[in-house]
């Protein structure tokens, strides 16, 4: 026996990172018509971390799970085709909090009887950086945010975390969450037959009244604007040049 | 009005700037009392350090052997006690305040804030998302505690003239067991100004090439008295450790100078140096969109510019 029978990866469906998004100009939201759109980065991280674990023998299956529209089952067919067993995607018309989506991960957590989540320190397009601490309070269980190495020994994670003071090494009973960093891994690419099998993996689709989520609204969005730009500088022809112009504005 | 409660960072002996920077947060707009909470193993020295901030009303000193190293799952359910007198709790946008702040606002039943950059009014405030790419304003309804991170760029710190009174509280909640702390492991520093707090950082990215390279940015680096920082490039190459990534998903600051070193200036990178004072970029590639953010540009490679740099910065 595994300490871990299912590893449940949440995955976003965000703006790929590589898209330069701008407010649209009446300020109503962010352009992006025909925009790529890609699983958040972090979350690619979290499943090829799980895809690691399942093929060290130590976990039995990895499910991976969306809370978003119909389109988002092209992330979740992207991760199944990366090699997850199963998908389930939650289906919800708009963007949910980070503590309604907490509340349903949860609820997923409960109804796959998961021992360990692993996810995105933080989706790109809220930079929010808060649903997988809000997941680990609401399950009771500890969280080791900003994971670049992780180890299970029996039912214990030893997890080293990327903080402002360099590294931290901490350990975990399981169940738990992880969140994961840049340094964790580097995700796999997927090829062309495993894009084909992900298409027969079973993917499922609930609801959130299913899940017994109310989805709840908490902060009212007043608008949204460009940030303020930066007045455009000079370019100098050399070294002296540039001691100069640093003289001139008293920085040395 | 608004009563605030700030989380202490600190090290067990220093209180981190970024607490002293949520109190100038609190202090724009009207409240009744900017408290801290300091959980420590023995908070003497970083209560004494909280009490001397200017605007701060009350520290709160929890001492319990639990809290000898920061742990948010240990930590949480304390701050959550304290909670109750406050409508707002605030923690910097550290990697300390991001790990506890969300942990705090689930306990509480609550959303959270991420990067206050400025308040309008206490229910009313500014964020940035979409990497810096935009910037949100939002209200926070008035019935339940507002939880939230400060961003540390957007705010000087408060000065030390105050002297305000610390009570001890003594822990009541059930702490947990199940997350122990092991170990840190830093070896940055050497003594150079903190990433964070500098006055000035000169960082390095991927056209420094090697980790022996790196050497350059830090004799750059000690020349002006500044901080070093990286790029991701530079980190996830090894050039430098993580704790030196200035960006979107790294640390964000805002020096009077910054200095990019080889850096071609992705959306993620100037996202964290948005704030700085004086941008100088040195690049070979003159399309490179660092310029166009950059105040001071010079288009050379810096294996020749930076040693001449140094050269005539003098001995
Ligand atoms: C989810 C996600 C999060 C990210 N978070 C961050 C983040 O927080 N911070 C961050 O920095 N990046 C982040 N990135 C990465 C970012 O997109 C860029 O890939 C990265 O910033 C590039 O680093 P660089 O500029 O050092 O490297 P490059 O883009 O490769 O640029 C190197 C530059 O060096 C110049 N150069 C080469 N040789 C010389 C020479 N001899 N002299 C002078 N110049 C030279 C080149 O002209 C080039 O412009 C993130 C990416 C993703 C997907
Ligand atoms: N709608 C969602 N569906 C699935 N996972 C999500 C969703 N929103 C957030 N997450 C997960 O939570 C992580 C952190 O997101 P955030 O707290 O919003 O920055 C992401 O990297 C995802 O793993």
């Amino acid at each position: 026996m595994t300490a871990i029978n299912t590893i449940l990866v949440p995955l976003k469906r965000v703006v790929d990172a590589n898209v330069r998004v701008r407010v649209k100009p009446d300020g109503s939201g962010m352009a992006l018509d025909g925009v790529k759109m890609s699983i958040n980065p972090f979350d690619e991280i979290a499943l090829e971390e799980a895809l690691r674990i399942r093929e060290r023998g130590e976990a039995e299956e990895i499910v991976v799970a969306t809370i978003g529209a119909q389109v988002c089952t092209q992330q979740l067919r992207g991760g199944l085709a990366m090699g997850a067993d199963r998908a389930i995607l939650v289906e919800v018309g708009r963007e949910l909090e980070p503590l309604t989506v907490a509340r349903t991960l949860l609820a997923l957590v409960q109804r796959e009887d998961s021992q360990l989540v692993i996810m995105g320190k933080q989706a790109i397009d809220g930079d929010n950086n808060q649903t997988g601490q809000m997941l680990a309070a609401l399950w009771g269980r500890p969280q080791a945010t900003f994971a670049s190495h992780l180890r299970f020994n029996g039912g214990v994670a030893t997890a080293m975390r990327e903080v402002d003071a360099g590294l931290e090494v901490i350990e975990v009973d399981l169940p738990a969450v992880v969140t994961t960093d840049l340094r964790l891994n580097e995700p796999r690419y997927t090829k062309l037959p495993d894009i084909l099998k992900a298409k027969k993996k079973p993917l499922e689709t609930v609801t959130l009244d299913q899940l017994n989520v109310e989805p709840e609204t908490q902060f009212q969005v007043l608008g949204i604007e460009p940030p303020a730009q930066r007045p455009r500088g000079v370019k100098v022809g050399n070294v002296d040049e540039l001691v100069q112009a640093l003289r001139q504005k008293e920085l040395i | 009005m608004a009563r605030v409660l700030i989380v202490a960072e600190h090290d067990g002996q220093s209180l981190n700037p970024g607490t002293a920077k949520c109190v100038s947060c609190a202090r724009t707009f009207e409240t009744s009392a900017i408290d801290i909470a300091v959980l420590a193993g023995d908070g003497g020295a970083v209560a004494a350090q909280a009490a001397a901030l200017a605007g701060v009303t009350g520290v709160i000193r929890v001492d319990h052997p639990a809290n000898e190293s920061a742990l948010a799952a240990v930590a949480a359910p304390q701050i959550c006690e304290l909670a109750s007198d406050y409508t707002h709790v605030f923690g910097p946008s550290t990697t300390f305040g991001k790990d506890l702040m969300p942990r705090v606002a689930a306990l509480l039943g609550v959303g959270q804030l991420s990067d206050i950059m400025s308040a309008e009014g206490a229910w009313r405030f500014k964020r940035p998302f979409y990497a810096g790419n935009a910037i949100l304003t939002v209200e926070a309804p008035q019935d339940r505690p507002v939880v939230a991170t400060v961003r540390t760029a957007s705010y000087q710190a408060a000065e030390s003239t105050g002297k305000a009174p610390i009570r001890e509280h003594a822990v009541d909640a059930a702490l947990p067991a199940h997350t122990r702390f092991i170990e840190t492991r830093s070896d940055s520093g050497g003594g150079r100004p903190d990433l964070q707090t500098a006055a000035c950082v000169v960082s390095g990215g991927r056209g420094v090439g090697s980790k022996e390279n790196f050497e350059l940015i830090y004799r750059l680096a000690d020349k002006l008295g500044a901080a070093v920082g990286a790029s991701r490039a530079a980190v996830d190459s090894g050039y430098a450790g993580n704790e030196l990534q200035v960006g979107q998903t790294g640390k964000i600051i805002a020096p009077q100078l910054y200095v990019a070193v080889g850096i071609s200036g992705a959306i993620q990178h100037l996202t964290g140096i948005k704030d700085a004072g004086v941008i100088v970029a040195i690049n070979t590639d003159a399309e490179a969109p660092l310029f166009e953010v950059a105040d001071i540009g010079l288009v050379a490679d810096l294996f020749a510019a930076v040693p001449e740099l140094i050269e005539a910065l003098g001995g």
